[in-house]
């Protein structure tokens, strides 16, 4: 017998669905006239007939419907790698940034190289793909602004300001590895970056936001990202205006137009570095004048009544804000607690009733607080304390524009006393 | 046991339906109540020579009908209940079988045959009826000549029904020898030698070992190329048929008789009856196809390993073989071109010219361009439209005459009297353009200075008869797919109008129904949408509305006849098709995307209707139309699956029509990407559905590998809840991949089904794992993983990028929890670093997210 196996006998197939024969008859009817039921199928028959060898004539190799079968499929497989590529590269930035404390281990150290193509996504579509573990990571990457309830010292000597668009806080990573902090504008697909944490490989953590900030705004402009959105890169990056925050600055960055909707100002110390989570150093404030939200709105929209504010519950009970160390605004009752089935570190709405809020010697002592009910899904955080203080002072005695003119001025002239001294 | 049955078979073949129907209930009955008397009374009608033929015939035809059916399972169930009969049932049956063989009656005798071969087909892979072929063979010896026909007939489809391995080697001998003998001159009868070279043909595939013999092979060939001279044009064509089997099945002996071969064949191609002739001009399109086959699979490099190699012998045979086929073009049949299912020597000429032109490449173009300027300016039709084919088979190797052609033929489009000719003509510009246009020909046959004037030709010649102007649309076609990635600006944009209006009308046509002109017309529209650029997408979204008003109008349609009603489910699916292309080219980019959104209600509400229209079965072109819908509208879709998911439930339940259950499928996938968690409450039904799907032995395999895929999709969209469905899911995945692991001794076509079936499996794990992921449940994956692990070993380079990307998630969702065993598996080490270090962009992409993922879980 020869070695090569038949090829022209019939072959089986997997898990005997299908067997392939290669001689074709033609079907012939067997002279029965037309009858329902059983007999039906023995009309099917064949008799010994030549073979049919017509094939195809003056037509194209593949229909036109095969294409479209075939270009849905490819469009399929495309969006399940994408939906597959997107999972990946967020959970990859995780662990990459994760690692970059981490030893990686020896067996499996293998150079990494960097990825040409830029591959964007932000916290919106992270969130999108892998519930609140993934949001609240990501949210944690945030150098997150502290409310402005005092005016800080030397704000203008050692604070940038600028105006602080209004939009989604995002968490910008390429699969290349930058990764830039900005605002998301939705309906022109573009970014207005603030702060850049990482660049080219290398790391922006330990640099001050002076140093940042100059960074931000030579690379956007070197890499073309901030040109129109094309195929190669879907969004749009541009940089905000930072200015000094000087008498001058700061009237610029409150009263001049900007390309964005402005939502308040942010004042940045110049020599903080990058730290994730609430920091003293980035402030934002806000009024009527630069923006549309300076009160917390409800889930429909509407401005209550009461200031409502959302609290951490602690395992004892107590009720604390986001900051670290937590701020603790009361406790529930053990009754309580068992009796609607909260879990600890579940967040919580509360109203604050006409009791308010009571302070000895600047320390929150008391609130009048009324539970309301589970937060928004989307919420990662507890309010900070700072945020809960500036709703609260907005409500009552706000800090206004006035004060922060009159703290910038002041400051100025006792700079030029003090260098006036110097040189004399 | 037996009883009377004549008069009920009979009945069963009633003009009057009402006696008809009463006999068949009757014979059903019978059947039910006891089967073996049943077919024992069967079997007697059948060999009783007494009997009516009309109701021996029927008998065995019940008997047949009783041992084998279409559909895999029905025809497993048969050969089990035919095995668990009483043996003493069994071998009366197959005594009144065998001598029925010897009736007078030639239809009892033909019967009879068929049903030997059924249960031979079942038996002798069990070894049973080990006497069956001794005894026919006897039967050759017998005198009477009618037993003779018989016997070889029986042979003949015996050898269809049995694999070569099933029957030794020592039978095929005498089965050979029996038929070879049945055929040859000293024959006397030629009903004898008919079946005989009829049964010879059925038998080539068991002779591997006589073709190895230089003397059995040469014996065989030599009375096959006897029977091609035969005095019976019957049996030249049997005998021309076993050459075009003996052609692809030993390809590799044929270089001895090749010569013979050639001289037989072109004598038989010009002299004799066509349908001979036919199947001479087969014999080379075949030997075409193998040589085809074996050029692209080595390349033309050929070592000491290649199975086959190439002999050449349409290279050698070129000089002669070419000018055989030209002469065949000048045999046109009057109204071929309007005739669906006409096949006469010039279109089997044509054909073979075509294969020759592809096996051969260049060396064609001498042989051929003489006879073009000779024959295309010539008074007589016949020679104008045989040039103007000429150029089809090859147009990119007569670059040079097509250039000088290409107005010639633009002019005769329009202009040449005949139909015929004017037919062939827009063919040819379709291949032209097919071949000698688009971006990646180096100097294209189309240019600025000449677009209009083709455009305007072809929109032309669409007015023309139906069967030009579908050839005209062709044409149109392969000009719009040239311009597919000419970037932003198009030359067609300033005729995209005009285009789309023509076209349109081509499809408002009264005769548009013949030559599938309608079909074309849309497909062409098709076409010109996806080559089409951003400059004229208001033109496409116009066209939304148009398309949908088209569809409409076909649903208000009232009391049809069900001709016209399968005339409007073809439009129907023609306009579904060619949305499904509108949407997916505006839902490319992000405003086109946004733009077409406000007909998104109204399309999907017309598609509802489209499905409502039948009763049994969805639409395949709606289905897939949704599909892209789906990804358009993303998480919106949720509206409209409350009335959408009946249709999607039958769409996974037609194991019938398997590509609807495939498309689906896939449309399945994208709605869990549309809908993500929001497709819940629909998967409980859904994975029931699809499970039912992979345990059926009715659906088509190839609908298998997708279905895993989807497991991945719904596990992505669902997360953690897709705990329920792990039990059910994961063993049929496990075993699945037991499976693909069995891939020794398997042919081509089921490597590639096996990678199929792989990376669907792969992508059911990735999507599993993905949507674990930071679940507290990843715990119930662990169990699993071994195997995984395991199953991942076993790759093909081909799936490879799924593979790896699945270790990756592995690590990734499982953790310190798969580190270990990461760690432990040598393999893993190997193959990811093997990934790593791929030329390929992707596989090394994935390869570095898996590097992380595992560094991670190992170091936790």
């Amino acid at each position: 017998m020869g070695e090569k196996p038949v090829t022209s006998g019939l072959s089986c197939s997997f898990m005997g669905v299908s067997w392939t024969g290669f001689l074709i008859y033609r079907r012939s009817d067997w002279g029965l006239t037309g009858s329902s039921t059983g007999i039906d199928n023995f009309k099917q028959d064949k008799v010994m007939a030549p073979h049919d060898l017509r094939r195809p004539f003056k037509r194209a190799a593949i229909s036109d419907q095969q294409r479209r079968r075939e270009l849905s499929l490819q469009r399929q497989a495309q969006n399940r790698r994408d939906a597959q590529h997107q999972a990946r590269c967020l959970a990859q930035t995780i662990l990459s940034l994760q690692n970059d404390t981490a030893e990686p281990h020896p067996e499996f150290e293998i150079a990494a190289q960097a990825e040409e193509h830029a591959q964007d996504f932000d916290v919106r579509q992270a969130a999108r793909l892998k519930g609140a573990e993934a949001r609240r990571w990501f949210a944690k990457q945030l150098m997150l602004p502290e409310w402005m309830i005092d005016v800080p010292d030397r704000l203008n000597t050692d604070w940038y300001v600028c105006a602080r668009p209004a939009g989604k806080r995002c968490f910008v990573v390429s699969s290349n590895g930058q990764r830039l902090v900005g605002y998301a504008m939705a309906p022109d697909q573009t970014y207005y970056v603030i702060d850049m944490v990482c660049w080219g490989g290398m790391s922006l953590y330990e640099c001050t936001a002076e140093f940042r900030f100059f960074w931000v705004n030579s690379k956007l402009v070197e890499t073309g990202a901030s040109n129109d959105p094309s195929t190669y890169h879907r969004y749009r990056f541009k940089t905000v205006v930072i200015y000094n925050c000087d008498p001058g600055g700061l009237k610029a960055a409150y009263t001049e137009p900007v390309p964005y909707v402005k939502d308040g100002l942010l004042f940045y110390n110049k020599h903080a570095h990058y730290q994730s989570g609430n920091t003293p150093l980035v402030l934002v404030w806000k009024d009527e004048n630069c923006s549309q939200y300076v009160l917390d709105t409800d889930g429909k929209g509407q401005i209550p009544d009461q200031q409502q504010v959302v609290l951490e519950l602690l395992d004892d009970g107590r009720l604390a804000t986001s900051d670290d160390p937590p701020v603790i605004f009361g406790c529930l009752d053990k009754d309580f607690i068992q009796k609607t089935g909260l879990q600890a570190s579940t967040l919580l709405r509360f109203a604050i009733n006409e009791g308010g809020l009571c302070f000895a010697d600047g320390k929150l002592e008391k609130a009048d607080l009324q539970y309301l009910g589970k937060p928004n899904r989307a919420r990662a955080f507890a309010d900070s304390y700072s945020k809960v203080m500036f709703q609260y002072t907005v409500r009552h005695s706000p800090l206004r524009i006035e004060h922060l003119f009159a703290s910038v001025n002041s400051l100025s002239e006792e700079e030029n006393t003090c260098d006036t001294d110097m040189v004399g | 046991m037996a009883m009377e049955v004549t008069q009920v078979l009979l009945s069963a073949q009633a003009v009057d339906s009402t006696v008809r129907k009463h006999a068949e209930e009757t014979l059903k009955q019978f059947q039910e109540q006891n089967l073996p008397g049943f077919l024992l009374s069967l079997s007697g009608e059948l060999a009783n020579e007494e009997k009516p033929v009309e109701s021996r015939k029927l008998a065995g035809l019940i008997l047949k009908n009783a041992l084998d059916a279409k559909e895999q399972h029905r025809k497993f169930e048969l050969v089990q209940r035919w095995l668990s009969l009483d043996a003493a049932v069994k071998s009366q049956i197959k005594a009144c079988l065998l001598q029925t063989l010897s009736s007078t009656a030639s239809d009892a005798r033909s019967t009879a045959s068929q049903v030997i071969a059924k249960v031979a087909g079942i038996e002798l892979p069990q070894k049973q009826w080990p006497e069956l072929i001794g005894s026919l063979l006897s039967n050759v010896h017998q005198v009477p000549p009618h037993v003779k026909q018989a016997t070889l007939e029986t042979l003949g489809y015996l050898c269809e029904e049995v694999v070569p391995d099933v029957v030794d080697q020592d039978q095929v001998n005498k089965i050979l020898t029996a038929v070879v003998q049945g055929m040859s001159s000293t024959e006397g009868n030629t009903e004898v030698q008919l079946a005989a070279t009829r049964a010879l043909y059925n038998a080539l595939g068991f002779a591997q070992a006589n073709f190895s013999n230089d003397m059995e092979r040469d014996y065989i060939m030599r009375v096959v190329c006897e029977a091609t001279l035969s005095p019976e044009v019957k049996i030249r064509q049997a005998a021309f048929e076993c050459l075009v089997s003996i052609g692809s099945t030993y390809y590799e002996k044929l270089a001895p008789y090749i010569q013979d071969i050639f001289h037989i064949t072109s004598k038989a191609v010009r002299e004799d009856e066509e349908p001979v002739a036919l199947q001479a001009i087969e014999f080379w399109s075949s030997i075409c196809d193998e040589e085809i086959d074996i050029l692209e699979e080595y390349g033309g490099d050929f070592t000491a390993d290649s199975d086959v190699p190439c002999y050449y012998f349409i290279k050698q045979a070129l000089p002669a073989l070419v000018p055989m086929l030209l002469e065949t073009l000048l045999k046109q049949e009057e109204d071929q071109d309007q005739d669906e299912g006409a096949w006469n020597l010039a279109m089997a000429g044509g054909t073979c010219l075509g294969l020759v032109a592809r096996t051969v490449g260049d060396d064609i173009v001498p042989l051929v361009m003489p006879f073009i300027e000779e024959n295309i300016t010539k008074p007589d039709w016949r020679q104008r439209e045989a040039a103007t084919y000429a150029f089809g088979p090859s147009p990119d190797k007569l670059t040079p005459i097509v250039n000088v052609a290409l107005n010639f033929m633009l002019t005769a489009l329009t202009k040449d009297p005949n139909s015929h000719v004017k037919d062939t003509t827009a063919w040819t510009l379709g291949r032209i353009f097919e071949f000698l246009h688009g971006s990646t020909v180096e100097t294209p046959i189309i240019t600025p200075a000449n677009c209009q004037q083709i455009i305007t030709v072809l929109l032309q010649s669409m007015k023309d008869a139906p069967n030009v102007a579908e050839k005209a649309c062709g044409a149109l076609y392969f000009l719009a797919q040239g311009y597919e990635d000419v970037g932003s600006t198009s030359p067609l944009t300033p005729y995209f109008q005009e285009i789309v209006q023509s076209l349109l009308y081509v499809t408002h046509r009264e005769d548009a129904g013949e030559s599938r002109l309608r079909t074309a017309a849309y497909e062409t529209l098709n076409e010109v949408v996806r080559c089409s650029t951003d400059e004229t997408a208001r033109l496409v979204l116009e066209l939304v509305q148009v398309i949908m008003t088209e569809l409409h109008n076909t649903l208000e349609a009232q009391r049809l006849s069900s001709d016209e009603r399968e005339k409007q489910n073809e439009l129907q699916g023609l306009l579904c098709g060619c949305l499904q292309v509108i949407i997916q080219k505006l839902g490319a980019s992000d405003p086109t995307k946004y733009a077409f959104m406000q007909y998104a209600d109204q399309i999907m509400n017309l598609f509802l209707r489209v499905f409502a229209c039948r009763s049994a079965t969805v639409h395949e072109e709606a289905m897939l139309a949704i599909g892209a819908l789906a990804y358009v509208t993303g998480p919106n879709f949720a509206k409209y699956m409350p009335d959408f998911y009946k249709y999607l439930e039958m769409g996974l339940q037609n194991f019938e029509e398997y590509q609807v259950c495939a498309v689906t499928v896939g449309v399945v996938g994208d709605i869990c990407r549309a809908l993500e968690d929001k497709i819940l409450p629909y998967c409980d039904q859904i994975m029931t559905l699809l499970l039912k799907d992979l345990s059926s032995n009715q659906l088509h395999r190839s609908v298998k590998p997708p279905i895993f895929s989807c497991f991945g999709d719904i596990a992505l969209a669902i997360g953690e809840n897709f705990e329920k469905y792990l039990m059910y899911a994961m063993p049929m995945l496990q075993s699945a991949a037991e499976l693909s692991a069995h891939t020794a001794g398997a042919d081509d076509e089921m490597i590639e089904y096996t990678n199929i079936l792989r990376n669907g499996i792969l992508e059911a794990y990735s999507g599993i794992f993905q949507g674990f992921k930071n679940s507290p449940k990843t715990q119930l994956l662990i169990s699993y993983a071994p195997h995984i692990l395991q199953f991942l070993d076993s790759m093909d380079d081909v799936v490879m990028k799924t593979a790896i990307g699945v270790l990756g998630d592995l690590a990734d969702t499982l953790g310190s929890n798969a580190g270990s065993l990461i760690q432990q598996s040598l393999s893993s080490k190997d193959f990811l670093n093997e990934c790593l270090s791929s030329e390929d962009h992707l596989i090394k992409e994935s390869a570095e997210w898996a590097r992380l993922a595992i560094s991670r879980a190992i170091s936790v």
